[in-house]
């Protein structure tokens, strides 16, 4: 967006034709090389940028890779107890339910520890927007199974790759919390492809319109990467995104309080 | 009705007047999770929040009500929630959070007989989980005990107003008793208006025109971390200096025993003193209103007087308190226990009975 409109300015030296977010801090983050945390932390700055929303916002950091968010961000930030953010936000919007809320949250963050919390802050309709990466693995504490881990995907804990028939099956968050029947906005999005992260940037912000709107919870699954825990390149990393996480799960919006068919 | 009359007495049960002293304290907003023996507080915010333009929202879990309290604090607003102990056990990891963070809240745990799932009857076996921080890491919380619905009332008020000051989870412990009880009480006239959180200089409202506030327990860096606990530890420090609050009853030269005891059951020691002194057994009482900080120097000076050979402490429980008694006599007096703890209240009789053994 930036760059074409930059080309359609004139084109003197001094056109600034990329920069970092107001929402955004200028702290090199911690993340591993190949991981999509960055990207998904620029789309929800842009969106924050673009909606006008940075000055009364507060966002929730989880326990886990992305720990260390309030760094990274350029607003108010608390540091929930692991699984704990969306009880956070749901005491801190109910207060003061003029700011916009997000958690930020991981796998294990919130489909293993705070499953209990999501689900019925999604139940609720809080007034909040969830971002929920998904990498399939445990990254902080070194590449341990989540609950998203897929069959047969070896793990620090599962060294022989997850046993289905000990384990389960991996949990589709997004679809899991898309049969509740109270209104929400709940969408599974990916950015290992530019494509991807265009599409991407659109659902996230609209989740945080909607919650700008007053409207309903509103929770983005977005697939990432981790070619660390994984064992891969960042572009193997990216491949398996594309050729195993996709199929298992499937990106879309199952839940949209705009679209009569899917209320 | 819209709002009580604060001019007239009321009689009301221990809860509803709890409930009922937060919207004096200027409190819109509650969380909580039902649980005998403290349901009713719930069950009269749920109507009365909204009347003052509140809120209340009950929880999935304990575990959620602690950190929604985290949430709401972090707004610099008042915010309160009241449980009895198996949920008070699965508030104290954001108890934890929230002392770790300089957050300010205010718990009332209407105690329950322990361990475990326990039963529902009065008791006071909380006391070392109230008086010891309670969860994970180097922490306490104000811990405030009423022995009647008036004073559970008064010490609600406080408590946010100690909350707010020293920016601490308070805890304000009565047993069962207390929550359950019916008995008169007044609210004070004047009517505390909320926190104007865009007047914080912690809370977050919003990074406009200043640089972003975080609030947080993580330091991975252990100099800021034991920095943070120094901190803390400052903070406890002036709360020991300025808010031990006790009282006296019956003391005189005459005793030749001191009782120790809190809450109910100091009401019980009341009347098993008068008792006593009608037989010519003369029985003072020491009661510790507020159990963290424990009122240490007072009562050392208390039981260090000459007449004094003996004393005596009584708890519904097998015997907690009698530590912080033991820490103050610092040895000086001979210091016996008498408990009944699984929701058995003792009565006056039980109470004399150990008096006239130690006499």
């Amino acid at each position: 967006m930036l760059l074409m409109k930059a080309g359609v300015d004139k084109m003197s030296d001094e056109t600034t034709i990329f920069k970092r977010p107001e929402s955004l801090s200028d702290k090199i983050t911690h993340y591993c090389p190949g991981c999509t945390h960055g990207v998904i932390h620029r789309l929800v700055a842009e969106s924050l940028d673009e909606l006008g929303l940075r000055e009364r916002a507060v966002g929730v950091a989880p326990v886990g890779c992305s720990v260390f968010i309030y760094n990274y961000f350029n607003c108010d930030f608390m540091e929930a107890a692991h699984g704990r953010a969306p009880a956070l936000a749901t005491g801190f919007k109910r207060t003061r339910p003029d700011m916009i809320v997000f958690t930020y949250q991981g796998d294990g963050d919130l489909a293993s520890i705070g499953m209990g919390e999501i689900v019925h802050a999604a139940n609720r309709g809080e007034k909040f927007t969830t971002i929920f990466v998904n990498n399939a693995i445990y990254g902080m504490t070194g590449g341990q199974m989540a609950p998203t881990t897929m069959p047969n995907q070896k793990t620090t804990t599962t060294p022989a790759g997850r046993d289905v028939s000990l384990a389960g099956y991996p949990v589709r968050m997004a679809e899991l919390l898309a049969t509740l029947k109270t209104p929400s906005f709940i969408a599974r999005v990916a950015v290992h492809t530019p494509m991807h992260i265009v599409n991407a940037k659109k659902v996230i912000k609209k989740a945080f319109r909607l919650q700008k709107e007053g409207k309903c919870y509103s929770l983005v699954e977005v697939l990432s990467t981790c070619p660390t825990n994984w064992g891969v390149t960042p572009l193997a990393g990216t491949k398996w995104v594309e050729s195993d996480m996709k199929p298992y799960y499937p990106l879309g919006i199952f839940r949209d309080p705009e679209r009569e068919d899917s209320r | 009705m819209i709002g009580i009359d604060t001019m007239a007495k009321k009689l009301m049960k221990g809860n509803e007047a709890i409930g009922e002293a937060a919207v004096c304290a200027g409190v819109k907003h509650y969380f909580a999770y039902p649980i005998t023996p403290q349901s009713e507080v719930a069950e009269y915010l749920c109507w009365r929040l909204p009347e003052v333009g509140g809120v209340f929202v009950q929880a999935e879990s304990e575990v959620a009500v602690g950190n929604m309290l985290f949430g709401a604090a972090s707004t610099g607003k008042r915010v309160f929630t009241t449980s009895s102990s198996p949920g008070i056990s699965l508030m104290q990891e954001a108890i934890s959070y929230m002392a770790g963070a300089h957050l300010p809240a205010v718990l009332v745990n209407i105690i329950r007989g322990g361990p475990g799932l326990g039963g529902i009857l009065p008791a006071q076996s909380d006391y070392f989980q109230a008086t010891r921080g309670g969860g994970h890491g180097d922490y306490r919380t104000i811990v405030l005990a009423p022995a009647s619905v008036q004073e559970a009332v008064d010490l609600m008020i406080l408590a946010f107003d100690l909350a707010d000051k020293y920016r601490t989870p308070v805890m304000l412990i009565g047993d069962g008793m207390i929550g359950q009880m019916m008995e008169s009480v007044e609210f004070p006239e004047e009517r505390r208006e909320p926190n104007n959180p865009d007047e914080s200089d912690w809370a977050l409202n919003g990074a406009k025109n200043r640089e972003p506030r975080i609030i947080k327990s993580l330091f991975l860096d252990p100099q800021e971390l034991e920095d943070n606990c120094l901190k803390l530890e400052a903070k406890y420090k002036e709360i020991k200096e300025k808010e031990v609050r006790h009282e006296l009853y019956n003391v005189s030269d005459k005793n030749r025993i001191l009782i120790i005891g809190y809450g109910t059951m100091s009401r019980i020691c009341q009347t098993a003193i008068d008792e006593l002194e009608e037989e010519g057994i003369s029985v003072g009482l020491f009661r510790p209103v507020s159990l963290f900080p424990f009122p240490e120097k007072e009562l050392h000076k208390e039981v260090a007087k000459k007449n004094i050979k003996t004393v005596l402490t009584i708890e519904m429980s097998t015997g907690q308190m009698v530590e912080d008694v033991k820490l103050s006599v610092l040895g000086i007096k001979p210091v016996e226990f008498f408990g009944r703890t699984g929701g058995i209240v003792p009565s006056p009789d039980e109470v004399k009975e150990k008096v006239r053994e130690l006499l």
